[in-house]
């Protein structure tokens, strides 16, 4: 607990502005009816606004008057939330600088020096000029861009301690400094740029609809058995392989008295895991052989599960010496024409062709190339261009439904 | 490694479009109505099935949560998503909200009807202003959409309301965000009744993290084999880790659970600063959890099987990697401030002995203490964990018994070279 208490200067009286008491009266009928102490925060939250940065004595009865709430209630509010600013802040700036571990690890306590130093040695007290004030608060929840400084309604991240005296000068100065990362990094991806989220397929649109294929195949239903032949993309890590062989899983027999719903489908997956080992031939396998190991196998039960994989016709070189341009197709890259003409695809009619059973054939030709074709809609797609018709944009153009 | 397409949270750091427009080419809203028209049990069904246990750091299963929810009961039902993320270490629910927000209002839309709540809250913590604008656009886009509100789209009548607190850390106790809701002080409430029976209002609620919700959109669409499948039995699926500290590049990042630490540090961010050798010790799930020593650190996975197992735990997947230039007494004393301060001040051996545990660290750091008082500072720990209305006893009490459990020589090192210096030499 913190020790709060009321400064001993207060203003004489506080009312709402026209606009805010507009806002309140909306605010209020957010909550049910008889409800409405549940406003109490935001409304005070607003007084502090309005008073510049501090919440004065007045306004805390002010906003239990509004809300028919006994005046101490509203005091033990104003005293239990440590955002609620007791005494004036600086006018221009308040500092709100994180002190705990994450930040304090990353070099907080320099920052504070610098709070220290150029405001006040003493948090909550301004400066001469009662511009600047700062505070230690317990974490701002921006750890992993510590340390970091809190002002108004921004964060200032990735601190050092000459970059927050240069965004003191913003202040004083009456800019407003850029918030956010001040190295320049996006949100708290790595500084050297994100090491995930980098297969552009996520972005194209064409993730939309692919779910709708797991309930045609099943008839709408989501039996046990249509569960197993949706294969899972991602398989039980080497741990659970491990922990499955010894035992000592959830998902071996005889140790599940009374099975947890995840440890059912875990149990469910064990046939998986024991296929994924004969493949990998029981040795323990890095994360890179697992991976393709996994996408192996996921690739097979494709095939399976679509009837025999059959070739399509292939030619030698294209007809009449041109190839037709297959990036028109939308989801077929440059480089993937490239590895198609390497097989013996040149022609848009060919692959209009395809059965099930070649593009099961094909699929297994290319690594990661699992339910592209048919999610894609590569044959419908390469019907419509062996008719004559173009695309309007070089990348192809999305088939509707 | 977890593939891209396996992730589920696709503009985590907003690097991509934030509005529904770009939420909708994501895939997100995608199939909704199909989903609510399979009926309130099939969504329950499927995220047990899929083995989603909560992402706010007690890991209870999120379905079976949901399941405890009356059927038929005259009072409205209301569902309430805990946004008051404080836990240090923790910064991952921000990214939802200011990146991935429809995620969360789609998830929010399912899980509601699931439990057939017509009103959800979504509780943000005071700090997080923008990523409250964030959350509040995104709600008033569905809005404009038509799919949320009145007589929506989906066939379900739906409202959200964000709303805030002020700066307390106990608000995300379950039970102390009810009473903050409802205007009071945030102090939990004693349990039972739950909130399942008597929650926000005297209604049935149920409270769930961002993170639980947000996922739920897309369980749905692939199915709970898929997520299932993922990560370790009974540690299923994906989740967002933050690593923070001394790491070459502290990140958010979504990776499987089960995933081990050092593969997870090595990848994402660029290993620790200086290299494996250089680790002291890792807080693997924000400050709550008891610390593990670098040995550790370096065969574990980051599942809530394998941590608990350390006598540590997942918590919120928050990663607090500290080398060896950390004072580490002087880490978890800043630990215990954080808990002396945020005690809501209820119950004594909490309301005192956060207090009384931060101040003997407080000597300890400087090496002023007995060595025999490290066992007293053991004992008290124990006194307060267990005996207290909610957790917070418990996770002020967990960091100090780590450090004493872990680090025990370096505090009796601390205290020797104190007492050399300072011993008085006796005359003759």
């Amino acid at each position: 607990m913190a020790v709060r208490r009321l400064n001993p200067e207060q203003p004489a009286q506080f009312a709402f502005t026209a606009e805010n008491l507009a806002w309140a009266k909306e605010t209020i009928a957010k909550y049910p009816e008889g409800k409405q102490a549940s406003a109490v925060i935001p409304l005070l939250w607003r007084a502090q606004e309005q008073a510049e940065g501090w919440l004065p004595e007045p306004a805390i009865r002010y906003v239990c008057d509004m809300l028919g709430m006994a005046h101490i209630r509203g005091l033990e509010i104003a005293t239990f939330y440590t955002m609620f600013q007791l005494s004036p802040v600086g006018s221009k700036a308040h500092i709100q600088v994180c002190g705990t571990t994450p930040c304090m690890l990353r070099g907080s306590r320099e920052l504070i020096e610098v709070c220290k130093k150029r405001i006040n040695e003493h948090a909550h007290e301004t400066n001469a000029d009662g511009t600047l004030s700062w505070e230690e608060v317990e974490c701002i929840g921006v750890c992993a861009n510590a340390p970091v400084v809190q002002v108004g309604k921004d964060t200032f991240e990735d601190l050092t301690p000459e970059q927050l005296n240069k965004i003191l000068d913003g202040f004083l100065a009456g800019r407003q400094p850029k918030p956010g990362s001040q190295i320049g990094r996006v949100a708290s991806s790595p500084v050297t740029g994100p090491t995930s989220l980098t297969d552009p397929t996520l972005y194209d649109g064409s993730t939309i609809g692919a779910w709708k294929k797991r309930f045609e195949e099943t008839g709408g239903g989501l039996d046990d058995k249509a569960a197993e032949t949706t294969p899972p993309s991602a398989l039980a890590s080497p741990a659970h392989k491990e922990e499955v062989a010894t035992g000592t899983s959830p998902s071996s027999p005889g140790k599940t008295p009374a099975p947890h719903p995840a440890a059912l489908t875990a149990m469910a997956n064990a046939g998986l895991v024991k296929e994924l080992e004969a493949r990998g031939g029981g040795k323990p396998l890095s994360a890179g052989e697992l991976d393709k190991i996994k996408s192996d196998m996921i690739r097979d039960k494709a095939i399976a599960a679509t009837g025999a994989a059959s070739q399509p016709e292939l030619l030698k070189a294209p007809r009449g010496g041109t190839a037709d341009d297959l990036s028109l197709i939308r989801g077929i890259t440059d480089k993937t024409a490239g590895k198609l003409r390497e097989i013996g695809i040149f022609h848009f009619d060919q692959i209009a062709g395809w059965t099930p059973g070649n593009v099961a054939w094909f699929e297994s030709q290319l690594d990661g190339f699992k339910g592209r074709v048919t999610r894609d809609k590569w044959i419908e797609q390469a019907q419509k261009l062996a008719s004559g018709w173009r695309p309007e944009s070089k990348a192809g153009e999305r088939p509707k439904g | 490694m977890l593939h891209d397409r396996d992730r589920i949270f696709r503009n985590i750091y907003g690097f991509h479009d934030v509005s529904l427009k770009g939420a909708e080419s994501r895939g997100v809203w995608d199939g909704t109505k199909f989903f609510i028209d399979k009926g309130h049990d099939y969504i329950i069904d499927e995220v047990k099935k899929s083995g989603l246990r909560g992402r706010g750091g007690a890991g209870f299963p999120t379905g079976l949560k949901w399941s405890f929810m009356p059927k038929a009961d005259a009072r409205p039902s209301y569902l309430v998503i805990n946004a008051d993320e404080s836990e240090p270490g923790s910064c991952k629910d921000r990214e939802i909200l200011r990146h991935d927000a429809h995620l969360l209002v789609e998830g929010a839309l399912l899980a509601s009807f699931a439990m057939r709540a017509h009103t959800s809250y979504v509780y943000v913590r005071g700090e997080y202003i923008r990523e409250r604008e964030a959350l509040q656009r995104a709600i008033d886009e569905a809005y404009a959409a038509k799919f949320i509100g009145k007589d929506n789209i989906h066939g379900w009548d739906f409202d959200i309301v964000v709303h805030h607190g002020a700066g307390a850390y106990i608000c995300g106790e379950e039970t102390a965000m009810l009473e903050s809701l409802e205007g009071k002080k945030g102090q939990p409430r004693l349990k039972p009744p739950f909130p399942a029976n008597v929650g926000l209002y005297g209604a049935p609620t149920t409270i769930n993290n961002v993170e639980s919700i947000a996922v739920v959109g897309e369980i749905l669409r692939r199915g709970s084999t898929w997520f299932a499948a993922l990560g370790k039995p009974n540690n299923t699926g994906t989740k967002l880790f933050q690593i923070s500290g001394h790491v070459e590049r502290p990140c958010v990042v979504e990776e499987e659970m089960g995933i081990p630490l050092k593969e997870l540090i090595d990848r994402h961010c660029g290993g620790i600063r200086g290299g494996w050798n250089n680790l002291l010790a890792v807080i693997p799930g924000g400050s709550s959890v008891r610390c593990i020593t670098a040995e550790q650190a370096e065969a574990v996975t980051m599942d809530f099987d394998a941590l608990s197992k350390l006598g540590s735990g997942l918590g919120t997947a928050a990663v607090i990697v500290m080398d060896k230039s950390t004072d580490i007494i002087a880490a978890i004393r800043r630990i215990a401030y954080f808990y002396k301060h945020e005690s809501c001040g209820q119950c004594t051996p909490c309301r005192e002995g956060t207090g009384w545990m931060w101040r003997v660290l407080e000597r300890m750091e400087r090496g002023e203490a007995e060595k025999r008082e490290i066992d007293l500072l053991f004992d008290v720990t124990k006194e307060i964990e267990g005996h207290t209305i909610c957790a917070l006893g418990d996770a002020a009490a967990w960091p100090v018994q780590g450090l004493i459990k872990n680090f025990r020589p370096v505090i009796e090192q601390r205290i020797d070279e104190y007492q050399a210096k300072h011993t008085r030499v006796a005359a003759e």
